[in-house]
C-alpha cells in the first residue's frame, strides 16, 4: 500500500515521474494505456487553453473574477481521471481539469464565472456539486455523500477537494473525524498550492505535511507530488479502491503549486518572489508530461502547439456563445429559492416587474 | 388514537415516517443508544438498526454539512441539533449551504432535509439552551421553518417538514415537550406548512404567536373574555414562509394587532409581522400594533428568567393596553 510506503511524518512524498518526465518508480506507475495518457495530456491542455482565454479576456473587461488553475493541471485532472461516472466529485472552486474530466462542458465552467446560475446547473449524468467558495465546508458534503452511498448499499465513491488553506478550518478536520469513525467511501483531496491568497503555506500550520492531518483522525493520510499525473493518479487510485471495498477514507495531500494569481483580483508579486516562481515553473505538470509523452513517441511538438492552438480557439468560441446566450432570466433569481414560489416572493417579483414595465414606458 | 406529549409524538412521528420511507435516516449528538436527551429518538436505533438512526461525534457543523450530502444522494436526513444554542457552529453550512443549494444550481440539486431542535425557555435550563431562532434562520432565503404548539399539530406538521422537499428546521418548544398530552391520531396525516391556524376566534384584537406561547396567549385571551374584550388568537405554526393571508385577513377584521413571541424584541419576528400588517391593514388600525416579547438582554440564567418571559398576567396587560388605546 502507497499509504504504508510513503509516511508523511517522516517526510516521504509519492514521486513516479521526475520533473524532466523520466519515470523514477516504474514500479509503481500505474495501469494506465498510452491513450488514456494522451486522453488526460489533452485534458491538461484544455485546461490550461481555457485558463489563458479566461485570463484575456477578463483583462479585455468580458470576463468577470476568474481563479485560473496553471501549475496544477496534474493534480486536477490525475484525481478526477479514476472516478466512475456514478462516483461524486465535491469541487473547492480550483479544479478545472477535474470538472472536465468528470463531464462538465467548459461551456456550463465558463457561464458560472461569467455570473449565471445556470452554469452549475450540470447535466443528470454529472455527479458533481457546484463550487463551493466558502473554504472547506464542501468536505462535510462529501462525507454526506459518501455517508449515504453507503447507506443505500451502493459502492460509490466520493471525492472531495480543498487548498492548503482549507485544512486550517474546523470543517476539514470535522469532516475527516466523522469519514473516520463511520468509514465513509470519501477521498479528501488536498491542492497544497502552497498560498491562501497571499498566506504562505507555513503561515496555515505548524505541521511539516498536512497529509500528516489523516493521523490524527486515525485514517491513512499520503503526500504526492502533485505535478506528477502518474503519482496522482496512483495514490486516488489506491485510496478509491479502499473507499470502494468498505475500508474507509484517505487523505491525500497533492503538492503543487499556483503559477498564476489566486483570482483576477489578485497581484501575487506583492507576496512572492520572482525566484520561487522560477523554481516551479521547471516542475509545471504539463511540461513534464509533454517530455514523458515525446520520449515515448507518442506525442510531438508540433501536434502539441497545433492542438494547443485549436483548444484556445474552441475556448473562445465557446465564450463568445456565453457572452451571446448568457444573460439571466429575472424570473429564475425568484423561481428556485423554493420548489414553489411562496405568496411573497409571487409579489416581490411582481411589483419589480411592473416597476420595470412602468419604466419602459 | 393515543394521548402523547409533544415529545413523544415526536418519537412516534419518525417511527412513523421511518417505517414508511426508508430514505428516512435520523442522527445527532446522543439520538442513537440514549435516545436523545430529551429521548425523541428513543427506541428508533433498536428499531431500524444503527444505519438509520445514529450517534455522531459533537460537531454541528458536520452533522447539517453531512445531512446536505445525504440529501443530495438519494435520503431523507433527520438531523438532530441538541440544543438550539449549539445550531451557531452550523450557521455556515445553513446559510451558505443549506439554503442556497437549489437555487445555486437552478433546481438540478435540492435538500429534503430536516433540522430538528429544541426551541426557547422557560424550563430552567443551563446558559445557552433557551435560545429563540426565528430571526437568525427567518431572515435567510431558502428556509422552512416549522413551531409546532401541540402533539397534534407536532406530527402534522414533522410529516409534512420530512416529506417537503425544501430544508426544513423544525423548532420545539421544549417548555411543552412534557406539558400536557393530547389524542394523536396513530394515522397518517400532514399539515400544510405555511399555514396558520386561528385558535380563538374573536373581534377586538387580533394576536398571533406561536409554540409555547399559545397556551400562555390562549390563558390571557379567557381573561380578557371574563372582562369582556374578545381576542382573536392565531397560532402561526409556520415561520417562514408564514401565512400572510391569514393575519392581515384577521387585522381587517378586528383593527388591533398584537404579536407574541419569546425572542428578543429588536430584529425580531414581531418587526416583520408589524411591517407586513402596517403595509397591508394600515387604514384598518385602530391602535398602533404591538409586540409582547423578551427583552433585548442576554436571557438570564434560571433563578431570574421569569423576568425575561411573558406570563399570562403580562400578555393580558399588552392586550389590555391596545385594546384601551
Amino acid at each position: 500500500m502507497l499509504t504504508k510506503r510513503f509516511d508523511p511524518l517522516k517526510g516521504e512524498m509519492l514521486q513516479i515521474m521526475d520533473a524532466e518526465g523520466r519515470i523514477v518508480a516504474p514500479e509503481l506507475k500505474p495501469d494506465l494505456s498510452d491513450e488514456r495518457v494522451l486522453e488526460l495530456y489533452k485534458v491538461m491542455l484544455l485546461t490550461r487553453a481555457a485558463d489563458t482565454k479566461a485570463l484575456q479576456l477578463q483583462r479585455q473587461g468580458r470576463m468577470l473574477t476568474y481563479a485560473p488553475n496553471t501549475g496544477q493541471e496534474a493534480a486536477q485532472v490525475g484525481s478526477a481521471a479514476v472516478l466512475r461516472e456514478t462516483d461524486w466529485l465535491v469541487p473547492a472552486f480550483r479544479e478545472l481539469g477535474a470538472w472536465l474530466v468528470k463531464g462538465v462542458s467548459l461551456e456550463h465552467i465558463y457561464l458560472y464565472w461569467y455570473g449565471n446560475e445556470w452554469g452549475s446547473h450540470f447535466p443528470e449524468n454529472v455527479r458533481m456539486l457546484p463550487i463551493s467558495i466558502p473554504i472547506a465546508s464542501q468536505l462535510n458534503h462529501a462525507l454526506g455523500l459518501a455517508m449515504a452511498s453507503k447507506l443505500k448499499g451502493e459502492d460509490d465513491v466520493t471525492i472531495g477537494y480543498v487548498g492548503d488553506g482549507g485544512t486550517s478550518i474546523g470543517d476539514f478536520s470535522e469532516a475527516l473525524n466523522f469519514a473516520g469513525v463511520f468509514s465513509a467511501p470519501v477521498v479528501f483531496f488536498i491542492q497544497n498550492n502552497q498560498y491562501a491568497i497571499s498566506v504562505k503555506r507555513a503561515v496555515q500550520t505548524k505541521a511539516s505535511t498536512l497529509a500528516q492531518k489523516a493521523v490524527a483522525a486515525g485514517i491513512p493520510g499520503i503526500q504526492v507530488d502533485g505535478n506528477d499525473l502518474f503519482a496522482v493518479y496512483a495514490a486516488v487510485e489506491e485510496a478509491v479502491n479502499r473507499a470502494r471495498a468498505g475500508e474507509g477514507p484517505t487523505l491525500i495531500e497533492a503538492y503543487t503549486y499556483r503559477l498564476g494569481a489566486h483570482t483576477t483580483s489578485d497581484d501575487p508579486t506583492k507576496y512572492r518572489e520572482d525566484d520561487e516562481v522560477l523554481v516551479w515553473q521547471a516542475r509545471d505538470p504539463i511540461k513534464r508530461t509533454k517530455e514523458y509523452l515525446i520520449a515515448q513517441g507518442l506525442w510531438s511538438a508540433e501536434q502539441d502547439e497545433a492542438q494547443v492552438a485549436e483548444y484556445e480557439a474552441y475556448a473562445l468560441e465557446v465564450f463568445r456563445k456565453v457572452e451571446e446566450t448568457g444573460e439571466p432570466q429575472l424570473e429564475d433569481f425568484f423561481k428556485y429559492t423554493y420548489r414553489d414560489m411562496p405568496e411573497h416572493l409571487k409579489e416581490q417579483y411582481q411589483e419589480y416587474v411592473q416597476y420595470l414595465e412602468g419604466k419602459v414606458k | 388514537m393515543a394521548l402523547m406529549n409533544l415529545v413523544s409524538t415526536v418519537n412516534h412521528t419518525l417511527d412513523h415516517e421511518m417505517a414508511r420511507d426508508e430514505r428516512v435516516v435520523v442522527f445527532g449528538e446522543d439520538v442513537g443508544v440514549e435516545g436523545g436527551v430529551f429521548r425523541a429518538t428513543v427506541g428508533l436505533q433498536k428499531k431500524y438498526g444503527p444505519d438509520r438512526c445514529f450517534d455522531t461525534p459533537l460537531a454541528e457543523g458536520a452533522i447539517v454539512g453531512m445531512a446536505v450530502g445525504m440529501a443530495i444522494n438519494g435520503l431523507r436526513p433527520v438531523a438532530e441539533i441538541q440544543f438550539s444554542g449549539f445550531m451557531y457552529p452550523a450557521y455556515n453550512q445553513i446559510v451558505s449551504h443549506v439554503a442556497r443549494m437549489r437555487n445555486r444550481t437552478r433546481g438540478r440539486l435540492t435538500l429534503p432535509l430536516v433540522i430538528r431542535m429544541p426551541h426557547g425557555g422557560g424550563i430552567k435550563a443551563l446558559e445557552h439552551h433557551s435560545e429563540s431562532l426565528e430571526s437568525i434562520l427567518g431572515h435567510i432565503p431558502g428556509l422552512k421553518i416549522v413551531v409546532p404548539s401541540t402533539p397534534y399539530d407536532a406530527k402534522g406538521l414533522l410529516l409534512s417538514a420530512i416529506r417537503d422537499d425544501d430544508p426544513v428546521f423544525f423548532l420545539e418548544p421544549s417548555k411543552i415537550y412534557r406539558a400536557f398530552r393530547q389524542e394523536v391520531p396513530e394515522e397518517d396525516y400532514t399539515i400544510p406548512i405555511g399555514k396558520a391556524k386561528i385558535v380563538r376566534e374573536g373581534e377586538a384584537v387580533t394576536v398571533v404567536t406561536w409554540g409555547a406561547y399559545v397556551h400562555d396567549v390562549m390563558k390571557a385571551a379567557e381573561q380578557l373574555a371574563a372582562e369582556g374584550i374578545d381576542a382573536e388568537v392565531i397560532d402561526l405554526r409556520t415561520i417562514a414562509p408564514f401565512d400572510r393571508a391569514a393575519i392581515v385577513e384577521s387585522v381587517k377584521k378586528t383593527g388591533r394587532f398584537v404579536v407574541v413571541h419569546e425572542a428578543m424584541k429588536t430584529f425580531g419576528p414581531g418587526a416583520e409581522l408589524i411591517a407586513l400588517v402596517n403595509e397591508k391593514a394600515f387604514l384598518y388600525l385602530e391602535a398602533p400594533p404591538t409586540r409582547l416579547t423578551g427583552f433585548d438582554i442576554t436571557i438570564p440564567l434560571p433563578r431570574g428568567e421569569h423576568h425575561y418571559f411573558l406570563d399570562a398576567d403580562r400578555i393580558a396587560a399588552g392586550i389590555r393596553d391596545v385594546v384601551n388605546f
